[in-house]
Order: C-alpha cells, then sequence, then structure tokens
C-alpha cells in the first residue's frame, strides 16, 4: 500500500490541470488511469500508421490562458494553432462562408441578406457582451445561492456586480439569453434561414436539444467564450493533436514532481468513518490519501466507484438524475489527398475551417427528432475539419486527416445497443453527407474510425459518451453543477473532490473545473493557491 | 371646473373588468370600450349553435385570484360554481383511465412506488407553485435600483426565494428551468400518469414536455388556489362568461360604466402623451390615461404605433413570441358520450388524451415545422353534465383544448381547418368510440380564428407564449414590465403582463395598484 | 467571376482608384471598411496646405450611403434622429446624430433632403440594420446605396473657383449645406456645400460609371487653382481643427457598444444643439430628457494645450491632479500654431476657459519626457475661416 497526499482518478485534461496545481503547491500528488495512455477525451492517437488522430476533442479554443501561462504549457511543448473561419454548404451548389477576414465574411453575409451583413454586428455585439460576464465567473467557485457562509454571500455580491455592470436592460437581456432557444435568439436578428443555420451550430454542439429548446442559446455561448490570443470566439487545433495538450499538462504535473500511473483503473473509494481516505484498483492494489479527486464523470463517480451505502440517499438521487446525454457521434477518417469541394472553388481558405451541410433550422430540428426517436440523424449536422491543412504534423506530406463530429448519435439505438451493422449503416449516413458535397471524398478514404457515443463510453469512460460530462442546462450550470449543493467541487464524502468537466464551467478542453477544484482543495489544505485568477477583459 | 376625464379601459376582458373595478372604487371615474357586442373577452360563455352553450376560449376556472374574488365580493355579484375541485382523468386506449384527485392518484396498475412518489410530487410542486403564485400579485421588480425603496421588490423576491427553506431553495433553482419529462422521467413509472402530468406543462405553449420551461409551466397552472386549496379546478355556474358577469357587476356597481360594440382604433398621443383614444366610427374620447386589456403586440403597434416608441423598444415588441398554438373544439351531443373506462360519475371530470409523454412530444414535433398534429392531445370537459343550462336537456356540449394548431399553420388555415378536425375527430372516436354519431353541432376555434374572434394578436390565449424569456420583469418585454409603457399615460392590463394568461384578474389589479401610484 | 468568388480580393477599389493609385507616390493606403482610399499621396503636411491653402480633392466613396424614400420618409426620419427634420429643406443638407432607447449616440451623418420626401442618409458606421429596425411602423423604403453612388471632397479656397472653371454656374451662390444638381456627361452630378474639413468647401456626387470623367474633368478645371489629391491623413487634420468628431475615435458608437458604460449621449458630445424636444417622439428622448433634467455625465471639450507638444492620448487632471477625463484627438494645428485637442472630460469639468492639464508623453530621439500641459477649455473652433460661411463663396 502506498500514501499520498492526493489520488486524483482519471488523467484526463482537467485531472491533470488539477494535478499540476496541487503538485506545484508542493503536495504528493498520484493520478490513476485506466487506460494505457494518458488525456481522457484529449488524446492524440495513430490509428492508422503516420496518421495522428484527435479522436475525441478536435479542437481546442476554450483552454484558459491563464491556466496555460500558469502552468508554462508552452515550455511543456504546447502550441496552439489558430484556424481559418468556417463555412456552411448549401443544397443548391452555394455556400456562406465564415472568412476571418470581417469584410470579407460581411460581403459574403450581404450575398444572402444585406441586412443580416449589419444585423451581424449587433449579433457579435450581444454575444459578446454575454462572454464578458460569463468569462468573468470561469476561473472563479460558483457561490451557493442558498448559504449564508461569507464565502458565498461574497462571492453573490460580486456576481451581483458583475450583473449590475450589465445595466438593467443589460440584465434583462442576459436573463432573456439563458431562457431562449438558439433558433428565437437568432430569430431577432436576422432574416435569410442561411444564416440563422450557420450560427445555429454552436447552440447544439454536445447536447441533447434541438435548436427549438430553450436553453440552447446558452450553450452557444459555451462554444463562443474561448480565445485564441485574445480573439475571442477563436478556435485552434493543439500543434499535433489534441494529445499534445494533455502531454503538456502530464509534464507539468511531472516537472512539479507529480505521479501518473496508467493501466491503473480505480474500481472503488474507500470510504472510512464518511471519510474518503483512498482507492481500490481493478488489479487489488490499494493506495491511499487524504484527498481523492474525482475527474470521472458525476454519475459515474457517485453510482460505480463508490458503495451505495457511503453515500446519502439524496446524493443517489441527483446522481441518477443527472442528464449526461449521449447525442454525439465522431468519424476520424485519414485520406490519400484533400478532397474538393467544388463550391468552395480552388484556393479558397475555408477549406481551412470548420465545414456545416445544415443550411436550414428546420434540417437542424428535424434531426434532433431522429434522435429523439431513438436513431442517429439521418440528415446530421457536421462539423468537419481537415486539421491537417493547418496542423502538417497530423498526416504524411500530401495525405490528410479528416475530422467529423456528428450529431445527433444515440446512445442506444431505438432503446438497445449498436450494432455492428449500425455502426456501419452509420457511417454510410455520414459518408452520403460528405459526399453530396465532395463528389471525390469516397474514393480518398484510407482508414476511418467509427466512434458512437458507445466507444466514446467504453473508452474514455464517459457515461452515455456525452462529450461535457453533463449536459450544459441551466439545471446542471453554474451552482447546479453537477448538483445544487455541491457546486464547489466538495463532494458528498469528506475528502472527496470533483474536478471534471461535469463541475463548473463544464465541458470543453478549458482546464478550469480542474483548476478551480485545485483552488478549493488547496482553501480546505490551508494552503496558498498556486491557481491564477482570471484576467480582466476591461 | 371641468369634469375629470375619465381614465379609458381598451376591452371588457377579465383583467380590463377587473383593473376597472379597483379603479372605480379608488374613486376614478371609469370608462371601459368594448369592441365585441358583449363583455368578458376570452372568459366568455357564447351560444355556438342554437341551444348549446360554452365557455368559448378559457373554459376552467383555476388561477381566479381569492383576493380579488374577495375584495371585489364575486359572489355576491353572483359568481357560483357548477362544480369545484374537479378530478383529472387520464384517458387511457387499454382500459381503466387514471384519475389524479389532489394529492392522490387512484386507478389500477400504479405502482406503489407511483403512489408515494406523486404525494412527495405533489406536495414540492404546491410549494413552488405557492412560491410562484405570491409573485402574481406584486409589480415585477425593477432590477435598477436608484434608492434602496426601488430595491425592495427585488429583496421581497429574494426573502420569498429563502423561504422556500435550503432544499427547496436548492431543488427550485435547479428544477425552475427545466424540461418536465426528465422531472417526471425522474420521478414516476407509470406512462399515464407521465403523460397527464407532462400535458400541464405544455397546455397553451409552442413547448414538447422535453422542452425547458415546461416545468415552470406546470408550476403557473397549478399556482391557483381557491378556498384554500391550490391546483384547484372548477366550472363556473353558467361557463366562464359568469365570472366576467360577476366582474362587470361588480365594476358597475362601483361606477365604472361600460360601452360595448365601441372599437378603439387608435390611441390618441399628444406632445408624447396618450390623452384619449379614437373609435373606429371616428369619435374621440379623452383620458386621463389609456389602460389597454389587449395584447401588447395589439396595443402597442396597432392602437399606438410603432412610431411613438423609441426603435428598440419597438423591436422587442416585435418579436414578442406571440403565436398561439392551442385549438378549440366544442361540440353539440344528442347525449351522453361515452369514453373508455369511464365511469358516468367520472364523466364530468377534466378528461385528458395525453396517454404518455412520447404522444405529447408526437404531437409537438408537427408544430415546430408548422404543421398540426395529426394526433393531438387532449384537455375535455362536458360541462353541462354539471351546468344544465348550457344545453337542451339530456343532451350535452363538449369542450376541449386541442393541441397543437400553429398559428401560421404552412397551407394557412383556410384550407387545412377540416383536414385537423378529421384529426380531432378521429382520436376522439378511438377514446369515445360513437361520439361521432351523437355529434349534433361542431366548432372548431384555430389560432386563427381565436385572433379574428377575440382580438388577440397570434390567437395565443395568454397573449403571449408564458415561458421564462418572456416572464415576470420580461413580460411583455424588458421596460414595460411594470404595466406602465413608455408613453406617459398609458398602461397595458392583460394577460401579456406579469403573471400572464388564465382567468386570473391579478394582472388587471396590478395594473391598477400602478395607477393609483400603489406599490 | 461568381458572386462568390469576391474573397479572391478582399478589398475593392474605389471608383476613383485608377486614378488615385496612380497619383499615390508613397503607395500608402488605409483600409476604409470595404475600400482603398489613400493615406497620404506625396507629403502630408503639403496635402494639408492644399485643404487650407488651395483645393484639396479627397475620395469619400466608401462613405455609408442609405436612401430613404416612401410617404413616412419625413416621419420616420424624425422618428430616426434627434433634430427636426422638418426644417431641411428639400435642397438642404443638415448634420444630425441617432441614438438608441438609452439616448447614446449611434452614429452621426448628413441627411440630404434630395427632392420633397426622399432623403439619403451618409454616415460614417453601416447601418442598416438600426435603420430598418427604425422602420418598423413606417411606411419607408430604405436601401443602401454606398456603392451606386461616388463621391469626392472638393475643399479649400479655391475649391469655389475650380467648381466654376468646371462649369457649375453660380456654384458661389449656394449656401453652405445647400444642395444642387448639374448635368454632366449624360448624367447628374449632385453637389453640395459640406465638408468635414472647416473650410470653404464642396462634395461632389456622382454615379460610378462617370466617376473617372468627373475626376479628369475636376483636375483639369483645377489645374490652375492648385488642385491636389489628398489622403485621410491631411483629412484628418483639418476636422480636428475644425473641432469635428469622427465615430470610433471622439465616440464610440453605442450600437457597437460591448461595455455600456463606454457611450456619449448628444449632450455629452457638446452637440446638444442638435436634440428637439419641441418635435414629434424620437428614439432616445425620453433618456435625453431625463438627463437633461439629471444633468449628463460627461462633457466634450476643445483644449488649447500649452506648449508645442500634441496631447496624444493624454490623460486630463483638474488643478488638484484627480484625473478627470481623457484626450480623444489632438494634433499641433499649422493653422492655429498650438496643440489642439478634443477630450471627453467628467461632469461637472469643462467649463468654457477653465484651466486643465494634460499629462503628455513625447519623445525626443528616443528620449521620453512626461509633463503636465496647461490646457485651456475654448469655445469656438480652432480654425474657423470666414469663407466658410460666406455667401456668395470667395472666388479666388
Amino acid at each position: 500500500m502506498k500514501r499520498h497526499d492526493v489520488i486524483v482518478i482519471g488523467a484526463g485534461h482537467n485531472g491533470l490541470a488539477n494535478a499540476a496545481f496541487l503538485a506545484k503547491s508542493g503536495l504528493k500528488v498520484l493520478v490513476l488511469e485506466a487506460n494505457p495512455y494518458i488525456g481522457g477525451a484529449t488524446v492524440s492517437r495513430e490509428l492508422y500508421p503516420h496518421w495522428t488522430y484527435s479522436n475525441c476533442s478536435y479542437v481546442c479554443g476554450l483552454l484558459r490562458p491563464e491556466i496555460y501561462r500558469s502552468l508554462e504549457l508552452a515550455r511543456h511543448g504546447l502550441q496552439i494553432v489558430p484556424y481559418g473561419g468556417g463555412v456552411t454548404f448549401t443544397r443548391d451548389g452555394d455556400i456562406l462562408g465564415g472568412y476571418l477576414d470581417k469584410e470579407v465574411k460581411r460581403r459574403e453575409i450581404a450575398r444572402h441578406s444585406p441586412r443580416d451583413a449589419d444585423a451581424y454586428m449587433r449579433y457579435s455585439r450581444d454575444v459578446m457582451r454575454q462572454c464578458r460576464l460569463i468569462r468573468t465567473l470561469l476561473m472563479r467557485t460558483p457561490p451557493d445561492p442558498s448559504s449564508l457562509k461569507w464565502r458565498d454571500i461574497r462571492e453573490m455580491i460580486h456576481l451581483g456586480g458583475e450583473f449590475a455592470k450589465l445595466g438593467e436592460a443589460g440584465i434583462h437581456d442576459t436573463m432573456r439569453f439563458y431562457m431562449l432557444s438558439i433558433a428565437d435568439y437568432l430569430n431577432e436578428y436576422f432574416e435569410s434561414d442561411l444564416v440563422k443555420a450557420t450560427f445555429a451550430g454552436s447552440g447544439i454542439i454536445g447536447t441533447a436539444l434541438g435548436v427549438q429548446s430553450p436553453g440552447t442559446a446558452y450553450v452557444l455561448l459555451h462554444h463562443y467564450m474561448g480565445d485564441v490570443d485574445g480573439q475571442m470566439g477563436a478556435w485552434g487545433f493543439a500543434r499535433g493533436g489534441m494529445g499534445a495538450v494533455s502531454k503538456a499538462l502530464a509534464a507539468a504535473l511531472q516537472a512539479h514532481g507529480g505521479e501518473i500511473k496508467v493501466g491503473a483503473g480505480v474500481e472503488r473509494v474507500l470510504v472510512r468513518r464518511g471519510r474518503a481516505c483512498g482507492v481500490a484498483l481493478a488489479n487489488g492494489d490499494e493506495h491511499r490519501a487524504h484527498v481523492i479527486v474525482s475527474n470521472v464523470d458525476p454519475k459515474r463517480t457517485f453510482l460505480k466507484l463508490f458503495d451505495a451505502s457511503d453515500l446519502q440517499p439524496e446524493v443517489l438521487r441527483l446522481a441518477r438524475n443527472f442528464k449526461i446525454r449521449g447525442s454525439s457521434g465522431k468519424l476520424n477518417i485519414a485520406l490519400d489527398g484533400l478532397p474538393d469541394f467544388p463550391a468552395l472553388g480552388a484556393g479558397n481558405p475555408l477549406i481551412s475551417g470548420d465545414m456545416h451541410f445544415l443550411d436550414s433550422l428546420e434540417r437542424y430540428e428535424r434531426a434532433y427528432d431522429d434522435w429523439k426517436n431513438g436513431t442517429w440523424s439521418k440528415d446530421p449536422y457536421l462539423d468537419l475539419l481537415i486539421p491537417s491543412v493547418t496542423d502538417p504534423s497530423m498526416a504524411p506530406p500530401g495525405k490528410h486527416m479528416m475530422s467529423v463530429f456528428v450529431q445527433y448519435v444515440p446512445p442506444l439505438v431505438h432503446g438497445r445497443e449498436w450494432t455492428d451493422a449500425d455502426r456501419e449503416a452509420f457511417k454510410q449516413t455520414v459518408f452520403d453527407q460528405i459526399a453530396r458535397y465532395s463528389p471525390n471524398f469516397r474514393s480518398l478514404v484510407l482508414h476511418a474510425e467509427v466512434r458512437t457515443p458507445r466507444e466514446l463510453e467504453a473508452e474514455v469512460g464517459l457515461t452515455e459518451g456525452n462529450i461535457f460530462q453533463g449536459e450544459l442546462t441551466f439545471d446542471q450550470l453554474f451552482f447546479n453543477r453537477p448538483f445544487p449543493g455541491y457546486a464547489q467541487y466538495r463532494g458528498p464524502v469528506r475528502g472527496l473532490y470533483m474536478c471534471g468537466s461535469g463541475t463548473h464551467p463544464g465541458g470543453g478542453v478549458m482546464a478550469a473545473p480542474g483548476a478551480n477544484a485545485a483552488r478549493e482543495i488547496l482553501h480546505d489544505l490551508r494552503r496558498e493557491s498556486t491557481v491564477p485568477e482570471g484576467w480582466s477583459d476591461d | 371646473m371641468t369634469e375629470r376625464l375619465p381614465v379609458v379601459i381598451i376591452g371588457a376582458g377579465h383583467n380590463g373588468l377587473v383593473c376597472a373595478a379597483y379603479l372605480a372604487r379608488a374613486g376614478r371615474r371609469v370608462l371601459v370600450l368594448e369592441a365585441g357586442t358583449r363583455i368578458g373577452g376570452a372568459a366568455i360563455t357564447r351560444e355556438f349553435a342554437l341551444g348549446y352553450k360554452v365557455s368559448a376560449v378559457a373554459h376552467l376556472l383555476h388561477l381566479l385570484d381569492p383576493t380579488i374574488a374577495r375584495e371585489l365580493a364575486l359572489a355576491g355579484h353572483g359568481l357560483s360554481y357548477a362544480k369545484t375541485a374537479l378530478r383529472t382523468v387520464a384517458l387511457s386506449m387499454q382500459g381503466e383511465p387514471l384519475i389524479i384527485s389532489g394529492s392522490e392518484i387512484l386507478g389500477n396498475g400504479i405502482s406503489a412506488a407511483d403512489r408515494s412518489a406523486f404525494g412527495l410530487y405533489h406536495a414540492r410542486m404546491q410549494k413552488f407553485s405557492r412560491f410562484i403564485a405570491r409573485q402574481h400579485g406584486r409589480v415585477p421588480p425593477r432590477l435598477a435600483f436608484s434608492s434602496w425603496r426601488d430595491a425592495l421588490p427585488a429583496a421581497a423576491l429574494g426573502v420569498d426565494l429563502r423561504r422556500l427553506g435550503k432544499r427547496g431553495m436548492r431543488e427550485f433553482l435547479r428544477v425552475a428551468t427545466m424540461n418536465i419529462y426528465d422531472v417526471l422521467e425522474d420521478t414516476f413509472e407509470n406512462p399515464l400518469l407521465k403523460g397527464a402530468l407532462a400535458l400541464d406543462g405544455v397546455l397553451g405553449a409552442k413547448l414538447g414536455p422535453r422542452s425547458g420551461n415546461t416545468v415552470y409551466g406546470a408550476l403557473y397552472r397549478n399556482s391557483g388556489s381557491l378556498d384554500g386549496q391550490g391546483g384547484v379546478l372548477a366550472l363556473p355556474r353558467g361557463g366562464m362568461g359568469a365570472v366576467s358577469d360577476a366582474l362587470a357587476s361588480a365594476a358597475r356597481a362601483a361606477g365604472v360604466e361600460i360601452r360595448c360594440g365601441s372599437t378603439v382604433s387608435q390611441v390618441i398621443v399628444k406632445d408624447g402623451r396618450a390623452t384619449g383614444v379614437r373609435l373606429k366610427q371616428g369619435t374621440d374620447i379623452g383620458a386621463e390615461c389609456v389602460v389597454s386589456n389587449a395584447d401588447p403586440r395589439t396595443t402597442l403597434l396597432q392602437l399606438l404605433g410603432a412610431r411613438h416608441l423609441e426603435a428598440e423598444f419597438a423591436r422587442r415588441v416585435q418579436h414578442l413570441r406571440i403565436a398561439g398554438n392551442a385549438a378549440k373544439l366544442h361540440l353539440a351531443l344528442r347525449a351522453e358520450p361515452e369514453f373508455r373506462g369511464v365511469r358516468p360519475d367520472q364523466l364530468g371530470e377534466r378528461l385528458l388524451i395525453a396517454p404518455d409523454m412520447a404522444y405529447v412530444e408526437s404531437a409537438f414535433n408537427p408544430a415546430k415545422y408548422g404543421e398540426f398534429s395529426a394526433q393531438p392531445v387532449f384537455e375535455i370537459t362536458l360541462p353541462s353534465l354539471h351546468d344544465p343550462s348550457l344545453a337542451p336537456a339530456g343532451q350535452h356540449v363538449l369542450s376541449a383544448i386541442v393541441q397543437y394548431a400553429p398559428y401560421d399553420l404552412k397551407g394557412g388555415w383556410a384550407r387545412c381547418k377540416s383536414a385537423f378536425l378529421s384529426a380531432i375527430m378521429a382520436v376522439l372516436e378511438q377514446y369515445a368510440p360513437g361520439i361521432g354519431g351523437l355529434v349534433l353541432h361542431t366548432e372548431l376555434l384555430t389560432p386563427e380564428d381565436l385572433e379574428q374572434q377575440f382580438h388577440m394578436a397570434g390567437g395565443h390565449w395568454h397573449h403571449g407564449e408564458l415561458a421564462l424569456d418572456q416572464f415576470m420583469m420580461l413580460r411583455p418585454v424588458p421596460g414595460a414590465a411594470q404595466y406602465a409603457m413608455p408613453v406617459d399615460g398609458l398602461y397595458l392590463c392583460g394577460a401579456g403582463c406579469h403573471p400572464g394568461g388564465g382567468v386570473m384578474g391579478s394582472a388587471g389589479r396590478n395594473a391598477a395598484r400602478v395607477i393609483l401610484g400603489k406599490r | 467571376m461568381q458572386a462568390r468568388e469576391h474573397f479572391r480580393r478582399a478589398v475593392c477599389e474605389t471608383p476613383f482608384h485608377a486614378r488615385t493609385s496612380a497619383l499615390n507616390q508613397l503607395n500608402l493606403w488605409h483600409r476604409w471598411r470595404d475600400h482603398s482610399v489613400a493615406d497620404a499621396y506625396f507629403d502630408v503636411g503639403m496635402e494639408y496646405n492644399a485643404i487650407r491653402n488651395s483645393c484639396a480633392v479627397f475620395d469619400l466613396s466608401p462613405m455609408t450611403k442609405h436612401l430613404i424614400t416612401g410617404p413616412d420618409a419625413l416621419a420616420y426620419m424624425n422618428r430616426l434622429v434627434t433634430r427636426d427634420v422638418a426644417k431641411i429643406k428639400p435642397g438642404r443638407v443638415g448634420y444630425c446624430l441617432w441614438c438608441d432607447d438609452a439616448g447614446q449616440v449611434v452614429d452621426d451623418g448628413t441627411i440630404f433632403h434630395l427632392r420633397e420626401g426622399v432623403y439619403r442618409l451618409c454616415s460614417q458606421e453601416r447601418q442598416l440594420d438600426w435603420l430598418l429596425c427604425s422602420a418598423l411602423g413606417f411606411d419607408v423604403k430604405v436601401v443602401e446605396e454606398t456603392n451606386e453612388v461616388a463621391g469626392l471632397a472638393v475643399q479649400g479656397p479655391t475649391s469655389c473657383a475650380v467648381l466654376k472653371r468646371f462649369g457649375l454656374a453660380g456654384i458661389e451662390t449656394m449656401t453652405p449645406f445647400g444642395l444642387r444638381t448639374y448635368p454632366f456627361e449624360n448624367t447628374e452630378l449632385m453637389v453640395s456645400r459640406t465638408g468635414y474639413t472647416g473650410d470653404l468647401g464642396y462634395e461632389l456626387w456622382i454615379n460610378p460609371d462617370q466617376a473617372l470623367r468627373l475626376w479628369d474633368r475636376l483636375f483639369t478645371s483645377g489645374h490652375d487653382h492648385g488642385i491636389r489629391a489628398i489622403g485621410t491623413l491631411a483629412l484628418e487634420m483639418s476636422r480636428v481643427e475644425a473641432g469635428f468628431i469622427q465615430a470610433g475615435v471622439d465616440f464610440l458608437p453605442a450600437d457597437r457598444a460591448v461595455r455600456v458604460d463606454r457611450t456619449r449621449s448628444p449632450f455629452e458630445l457638446d452637440l446638444g444643439r442638435l436634440v428637439d424636444f419641441g418635435k414629434p417622439n424620437f428614439t432616445g428622448r425620453r433618456a435625453l430628457w431625463a438627463e437633461k433634467q439629471r444633468g449628463s455625465r460627461y462633457r466634450l471639450v476643445r483644449l488649447d494645450v500649452e506648449g508645442n507638444k500634441p496631447a496624444k492620448d493624454a490623460y486630463i487632471y483638474d488643478p488638484q491632479r484627480k484625473n478627470i477625463g481623457v484626450v480623444t484627438s489632438s494634433m499641433w494645428s499649422p493653422a492655429a500654431k498650438a496643440s489642439i485637442a478634443l477630450a471627453s472630460v467628467q461632469m461637472p469639468w469643462g467649463k468654457s476657459g477653465e484651466e486643465l492639464f494634460a499629462e503628455i508623453f513625447y519623445q525626443k530621439e528616443l528620449k521620453w519626457n512626461r509633463f503636465m500641459a496647461r490646457c485651456r477649455v475654448i469655445d469656438t473652433a480652432f480654425y474657423d475661416p470666414a469663407r466658410r460661411r460666406l455667401t456668395p463663396a470667395p472666388d479666388l
């Protein structure tokens, strides 16, 4: 039996960030990872010789720059390369290009609606206002509004102050923003269905909701609140694939003396006299520590890693009711060359951007209806990227790597497990969607990895294959994430903490949950915080 | 000395009448102008076929503010009930229906787990509904304070929230924005029970059980109380028109003058102030102030005109989500119909066709694309069972809310109405075999009909979606939620304001308080 | 080229580009939204002097223009802007501001009353969304026509003479803010006595197809009157001297403001004279009325700064050395021979004649110095030649 100060269960990016900040404070930290490799859903894998697959998360825009800098991730080899824009293809062979240059982008929108081209300015302003508000909350612990503790009251006052800065009209807009569906929100700005469809995607990625479901306007924000070098809302690639992020975090951890053990799946959190005191591994080994931190999603943490008798029934109820739905899948495709997208025209820079194929809100909503009916969308939403256009390290010269995020994909097909035939049919659905816009695409495919929620759960451990470790709806956000009363990273058992995306501020390769959890742990241990404060935008 | 000009109230709907009564009781001269030939707005009893009367829009009374009933002595003005504490009967194709009566559920095939869960669920929802009900009687708080006095209403809201207790508050803040589907799935097993409870969350809204905000819808619906009992459904004797009649009587007794057949075509604005109204016939009526019981869009964009508003405010009004999704079905029946598994003594309850949540969700799906439900959901009452005055002896009227029927139907209602009616009757026939043969007269009011006949833009009986983006200080639009409009001397008092639709009267009472300078 | 191929050229050329690029010896260009315009052609100082001494020509084609027509055009314009548009008769131009509901300035611009009930609104920022949003409830048509109208500013003491030589008979009788049309090469040339230089000057508006002919004839006509093409740098100097404000520089357009407290009302820009409470309802009226009762937060002031160092981005202090504002535009004025600045200061500071301090950083041969310069608040333009207002216009 070995002793550490802290054991972190799971070497996902949040677990690693959490461990790194704790190790930086001088604690003896051990990270236990079930897989033979680290990273969780932030990985680079070579599934086809010489091709790098970011086979889960695939872009990086939310990673907090405060953390990046504080853990010296650049020194540990991380490099984020911004990529260029995005495009929506229409069924009639046209496009709406989200060019990087803002005048070109404006002209492009004006081609479809002159009014919308101007309204886009208003839309950007309003979304940016919301981004600014939420960004002040990312590197903070949510207050418990039902608590009368000074820390919570102080935090509520801070929150009230941030709201007050918006002015009364701004507060109203914010309240509406959190309650509206992305479709209704976009209707207040735009007239062109294509323009709306172009912006709607960010409202549903990773979410088991349709564009008409209230609450999806917030999800959009979740995809806009990041930045690359101060360019708010920008996205980039981690050079060398997403694994580069976990590799750098691990290097930072190790530089501070932390240990990582792979192939060490935790089977149970050991509880003695109401206190988490260690973990038992699948192979029978036991590790002891005063602090146990779970990077595993809340549902799995409380329903699988704990003996039910160690938890209060209320916690079990909250965990069972936690919404963590599989709604997306992924195809990772090695290509023999760069596919043609005739609608783009040769030399269009958008080949390096996000490509989307739903040109109306109705198609989005119908895609969601398929999911509700227990099957994958027959006309799916794709977020297609060819990272090798930007990052030459992803594939051999002249060859390409394609990453296709697919929505909606159910965790079960009509209530039963996925079969091989289902997976094949699902793959063909996605191939058809791409081939409709890229005639030579199929002929270039060398290898395709098909990932349904099932694979994501089996491999990464995310319940139902939910990429955010829990739905991003208001009942599971901020002081409700993961559960009301447990939103401050402390678990229901003393000595247990949570640091995954299931905690505030939620999913995406942001590392803020891990960092925030570290701050709370250090606070409880009466140690000076090693976690940076959020940077001001004023 | 010139006589003081009257307060002119546009529309003799129940909120307009409530507002009028309170203003008159405070000594104001009040003139109510009603476009229709009779008072009542959407709380009206109407003869849809010779000898057959129904409550034409709202058909169940469940939200009427007891304070108003008491203060205006509505019982003394003739309001009585043909039936109170209606139970809910969830119809099933398979056999015996499930009955919800207060905190109990009755019927076979209900697990012990569901029974006990329902008790807890009911108690919790009642608690949250009471919290919501407490806000109904208040003017929504402002969120920018220049003095601590301004902050009081917001503070009162915070205090109410705290009064839910630590656990209650946490749970409320979790479920308030949720969808009812998840809450019910987490709580119950029985599909029929879940279907019936889900319907409460979506009735009248463009939302399915899986849409967020539907828990709020259910809480809102159950936020009324009668004789100290929460969430009670009642049938006024003589139909909903009786409520309006009592209100009108109370108003007249207080000195209010009500003129029917007076259609206001315009609010007159002079030097940035509403100074009166112009009637369709051309006459102008000067007013101390103008109060509109019409929906916010009609009031602000049609009667007033966007030019008297500022640009951003007008845009907000234009973007109000105000398209209705509920239709109203009225049948004159030659005899008592028979519903599957429903005993004759249960027939007079509130009957629901919402057999499970998937059914309700599937009914909702087409509405998203501007199509009506091929298999609609129903809330049915047979009021003549309790109130023989509504139909000839031995015969009956059936009144049902049927949805989803989107206002802006693809293809238009003129062309598709008969197809929708066929779909409705087909479903009804399944649950009440033979009912088609009993039908003597039929009336189907689509949102388009409701718009035309009841002057509600979008045909939305709540004067705008009741959802969290349009509630409290956001209702109807930010900057106008305290009943006073941004044009001096113009007020709103209808369901388009806080707290919203349902025959409740709180909006009218709150508006009167604002006009009288009380908070 | 298919319409969607526009991305291959990020920046567009104005209708005068063939001429402006030929003259641009410095190859200095500036991106004015969608278009390239010259920053300077040969020497900024010389170009500036063309404005004050002879005749300067500036390509203002990228200026945003909207055409407003329809039965409600006047009512619409009056609801949009803060001044009374009914007072701008056909054939007249008026400077105006428009605000959001909170009474914060969205943009400033000029209204050209082309014909009875037909207006052109010229502005710095694109406004189609705002103009269409404001059109709710009005029977009007609003069309953006930025690329349908090419424009040249012809400014300076000899500008009237040049235009006379050009053949615009009677041009000298046009009063400031007047507007006339002349036939030109089978099309119509519109001339307004307007400008952004604070000097005698005109603006010429024409169908883009005729733009190059206009340019050529203008330069031929002006050859003996010292005509010069000038870039934005010289124009900027003259507008600061004239005390004109610029969107995005001296105020933040309210419809672009992410931080809500960064915007300004007309009163706070010293443009209260453009707010008319006597006319019918307009957007921002309630808030502005309240502001008038309550008082404003800021004041835009003109500062005469001691010494010869421009007060670039300087903080402004009260005599107790408390920071009370910041300079928004500043320069050494060759015409006034003074360091001048526009600054936004907190109320109640900035009364006429008040003495304030500007914290100026400047460097000579890489050595940085800081000094607190005395500034005096003045209530007239820094440079305001009589010829600007004279009618008939001086014909030098």
